[in-house]
């Protein structure tokens, strides 16, 4: 008795609060910071955080967006938002192939691109994205996602909720 | 809410003001205005960001781009921002160290270094 109580609050609180597909179109990641957003105040995320996840749901989107766009533009990026007991976590997951993981563990600057004399530079590179939200969110992981191919990331962070 | 430019000439300065989001579907338009404004002989900007709600780095990768831009003209790029939420993102990039940011629109334009 006792363990079907906790294995339904253990299921109660897994599960995903919002799930959004959609296709890597560069107007779909206001949609998808929009949602994150909602759902994070709905979550009791602290108000002054919210700019934060804006930025951070904003970057990892437009990083999965840009690479559907070169590599697998007719398949959907994935952001699922989930409000548990004890934190507001979302994941983003992308199917296309990724150099920029390993980049972002430095922190990589805008600033040395910027001094430097490449003049094409108007889209920075994918991994200034990841770096940005690893610098912004404390609690946050990049892994490569479980597929076959090997290709995808899988972006996870989480914001703790006020109780 | 959607991207808004307008530009205005103070002497030798333009004064870009942007206003809304800019993002990965926003910013090809601000870098379609920073490429005009060079393309028409204009090598002294200051964009003015105050009415920015919302800045990622697809929007500073095409601020960078501006800087390149006029600066091969021996130009400068100037911004106007005293947004926090706005200044934490050149904070994080390291692009302070790149930008002069200035407190006002005033302030920028006076501005001789």
């Amino acid at each position: 008795m006792t363990s079907t109580v906790t294995n339904r609050l253990r299921k109660k609180v897994s599960v995903a609060t919002v799930e959004l597909s959609f296709s890597a179109l560069p107007a779909h990641v206001r949609t998808a910071r929009l949602v994150a957003a909602a759902v994070a105040r709905r979550s009791g995320v602290d108000e002054a955080v919210l700019d934060e996840v804006r930025l951070a749901v904003g970057e990892a989107c437009s990083r999965a967006v840009h690479l559907h766009r070169r590599h697998c533009p007719e398949r959907p990026v994935q952001v699922t938002l989930i409000d548990d007991a004890e934190a507001f976590r979302v994941i983003v997951t992308d199917e296309a192939p990724s150099t920029d993981a390993v980049d972002s563990l430095d922190g990589a600057g805008l600033d040395d691109l910027a001094r430097s004399d490449d003049l094409d530079l108007d889209t920075v590179p994918p991994g200034v994205g990841l770096a940005v939200i690893t610098s912004l969110v404390d609690d946050v992981s990049v892994e490569v996602a479980d597929r076959p191919d090997g290709n995808g990331l899988v972006v996870r962070m989480s914001w703790p909720t006020s109780a | 809410m959607d991207l808004s430019l307008s530009t205005r000439t103070e002497g030798d300065r333009t004064i870009v003001e942007v206003g809304g989001e800019i993002d990965v579907y926003t910013a090809p338009r601000l870098r379609e205005q920073l490429v005009d404004l060079v393309a028409d002989g204009k090598y002294h900007l200051v964009v003015d960001m105050e009415r920015v709600d919302f800045l990622d780095s697809t929007g500073l990768g095409v601020l960078v781009g501006g800087l390149k831009r006029v600066r091969a003209h021996d130009g400068s790029l100037r911004l106007v921002c005293t947004q926090e939420r706005i200044l934490k993102i050149f904070r994080i990039t390291g692009l302070t160290k790149v930008f002069p940011i200035h407190s006002s629109v005033e302030e920028a334009v006076s501005a001789t270094e």
